[in-house]
């Protein structure tokens, strides 16, 4: 699973990824993140099964923590099926099922962004 | 045994015909043998969707009162052709918008006009006796025009070349988003449903020939714009009543970094006349090959790195040395069957019969590259021969003398062996000089992935890169990497400049 964790100022130069690795084990792998003086956001990919701990664990270190869920937002009407998204994507997010219909397994975005432009038909948009 | 088009045309009209798409022929010719299927099989429907950016409409906008003779006019903002008569047009589906650019263009306007909704019409003129007013501006709806006539002088080629980008950079192109070092492979058509890949001797697809376009029916005018049957690219012109157009097969769209374009959606119905046309409907994705060409070079003659068939292409992935790359199309393979099989219902229900050519095309024609009188400066005509460079063991203030006494800002830095390894700049001496004083040696601050150029290339390419590397100079090497000129933004500027004023 996904969580998109937004870092508030008070907290940005805590090592709040590192903590939570050693407080409970879990092995968490950092996707995408920008942290700048100000303020930050991070993109981990955890064991579903560990949800809930480590966002508990993390909402105590003091951010914010949500589930990405849905993460492409895609127009049915506008998308011809091209398949311009297909091989542009880094996480292999877009494939076509037997009929040559696109499919969406969003849960592997990391809200790159790059299918956005690719798109010839405006169909794609990230939810954020 | 032979079929006659009147024998088919008269099973169409009684509901007799049997119709298959080009998708379900193969199989039916490995089954009941190319005799069998030629019994069994009276038509065969093909069909593609894709961009066809060399589309667009005629128009007839029915004369206002008082008058006016259209001089310049434009629909929603995108200028149409107007050099024609009085109140006719022509929009093609690339003109972009002249308030929106990419994100509106002349294929959107067709698509809001056979999606019913409302479009409007800006025209100016001079004035003259006969068509005394100046300016117009109306709303109009697809009804509203006396003719809307699609007129696409290049459309549904035979084949297309897949692409990839060996270049260092993303670039964007009309085949799509292409990732640097050979990241994935584009590629267009319909593979085995292609209409021109099932006739490829151009035996049945000619002038007058009954087709599907847009969801409406159209006809084929005859050869397209920079056809090349000769070596497997045929292109068709084609025209049809936008009237009767649906947007499930007439699509705008924007391609990042290119344009605007359309996609359409195409369908020729072949009628099964012989075994050659049997042979010819039986194609498969396996037997239809393309080239993979290298898009990173900007060049008309890319370099092709393999050749490649639709199953591979269709299969996801395809190796080039020795990795498997990523592939993916940029038509739509699920509405090209949608095609084909709207087509195969309206002919089964004798709402769409067949013709052959009236005027056949010839299928031996070859295209050729531009015939340029004038032609494009290269990098050698312009660079400066003269070129000074450091080695990259000498001392920062060598390089601050040399940049001085050469009255240059760009030192290009060489081996021992007088191959190209950086560059230093004025601006990198003065930064060194304030921050570590002038004790250090060249290999130390320098650039080491220099943007270069060679001197065979075209001063167009230089000015490109300048532009998207946002520097001011290029060090011109040969194929071994030895500096042996470079080329400045002035230069450049001065060049070009002359070859635009008169």
């Amino acid at each position: 699973m996904k969580l998109f964790i937004t870092v508030p100022r008070e907290v940005i130069k805590q090592p709040l990824i590192a903590q939570v690795v050693l407080e409970t084990g879990v092995l968490i792998n950092v996707e995408r993140a920008h942290i700048d003086s100000t303020e930050g956001w991070i993109l981990i990919d955890i064991p579903d099964a560990e949800g809930d701990r480590i966002s508990a664990r993390l909402i105590e270190h003091g951010v914010h923590v949500k589930k990405l869920e849905k993460a492409v937002i895609h127009d049915e009407y506008e998308c011809v099926d091209c398949g311009a998204c297909i091989s542009i994507c880094p996480q292999e997010v877009f494939s076509y099922d037997e009929e040559y219909h696109l499919v969406i397994t969003d849960d592997r975005c990391i809200l790159c962004g790059r299918c956005v432009p690719a798109c010839p038909h405006q169909a794609l948009s990230l939810r954020q | 045994m032979e079929k006659s088009i009147d024998e088919i045309n008269t099973r169409i009209r009684d509901g007799s015909a049997v119709v298959v798409t080009a998708e379900e022929m193969p199989d039916i010719v490995s089954e009941l043998g190319e005799e069998g299927a030629l019994r069994e099989v009276d038509v065969v429907t093909t069909g593609t969707f894709g961009a066809m950016c060399s589309s667009g409409a005629f128009f007839n906008f029915g004369h206002a009162d008082p008058p006016i003779r259209m001089e310049r006019l434009w629909l929603n903002d995108v200028e149409a052709y107007a050099g024609i008569a009085a109140v006719d047009a022509y929009i093609g589906a690339t003109q972009e918008s002249t308030t929106e650019g990419i994100g509106y263009g002349g294929a959107h306007v067709l698509e809001d006009l056979v999606s019913g909704r409302q479009v409007e019409l800006r025209a100016i003129s001079k004035g003259t006796d006969c068509y005394p007013r100046r300016t117009l501006t109306t709303d109009l709806l697809l009804d509203d025009l006396n003719q809307a006539i699609m007129v696409n002088p290049r459309n549904t080629y035979q084949c297309y070349n897949a692409v990839t980008n060996r270049s260092d950079r993303t670039l964007n192109t009309y085949m799509g988003t292409l990732l640097s070092n050979t990241g994935n492979i584009s590629y267009s058509g319909a593979g085995l449903l292609s209409p021109l890949a099932n006739d490829p001797t151009l035996s049945l697809i000619g002038g007058g020939v009954p087709i599907f376009l847009g969801g409406g029916n159209g006809m084929v005018v005859g050869e397209g714009t920079q056809s090349s049957p000769a070596n497997g690219f045929a292109t068709l012109m084609v025209s049809g009543d936008l009237k009767e157009m649906n947007p499930d097969y007439l699509r705008a769209a924007g391609i990042t970094g290119y344009g605007v374009t359309l996609y359409i959606g195409l369908g020729i119905p072949l009628p099964v006349l012989n075994t050659d046309i049997v042979r010819n409907t039986a194609v498969r994705d396996e037997d239809i090959v393309t080239s993979i060409v290298d898009y990173g070079v900007p060049r008309r003659d890319r370099p092709v790195l393999r050749t490649v068939t639709y199953a591979e292409l269709k299969s996801g992935s395809v190796e080039i040395d020795g990795e498997m790359i990523r592939t993916s199309p940029i038509s739509s393979f699920s509405k090209a069957r949608k095609v084909a099989h709207d087509l195969k219902e309206r002919v089964e229900a004798g709402a769409f019969t067949l013709a052959l050519p009236t005027m056949t095309i010839n299928n031996q024609k070859r295209n050729r590259p531009m015939r340029e009188t004038a032609r494009t400066p290269r990098v050698r005509e312009i660079m400066n021969p003269a070129v000074v460079t450091i080695t990259e063991n000498e001392l920062v203030k060598t390089a601050a003398k040399k940049l001085l006494k050469g009255e240059t800002n760009h030192l290009p830095v060489i081996d021992r062996e007088g191959r190209l390894v950086g560059i230093i700049t004025t601006y990198d001496v003065s930064k060194s000089v304030l921050r570590d004083g002038d004790a250090l040696t060249v290999s130390e601050i320098m650039t080491k992935k220099v943007v270069t150029i060679s001197a065979d290339e075209a001063v167009d390419l230089a000015a490109q890169r300048l532009e998207q590397n946002n520097i001011s100079a290029l060090p011109v090497v040969d194929s071994s990497h030895h500096v042996i000129g470079i080329l400045n933004a002035v230069d450049l500027g001065k060049l070009i400049q002359r070859r635009w004023q008169p």
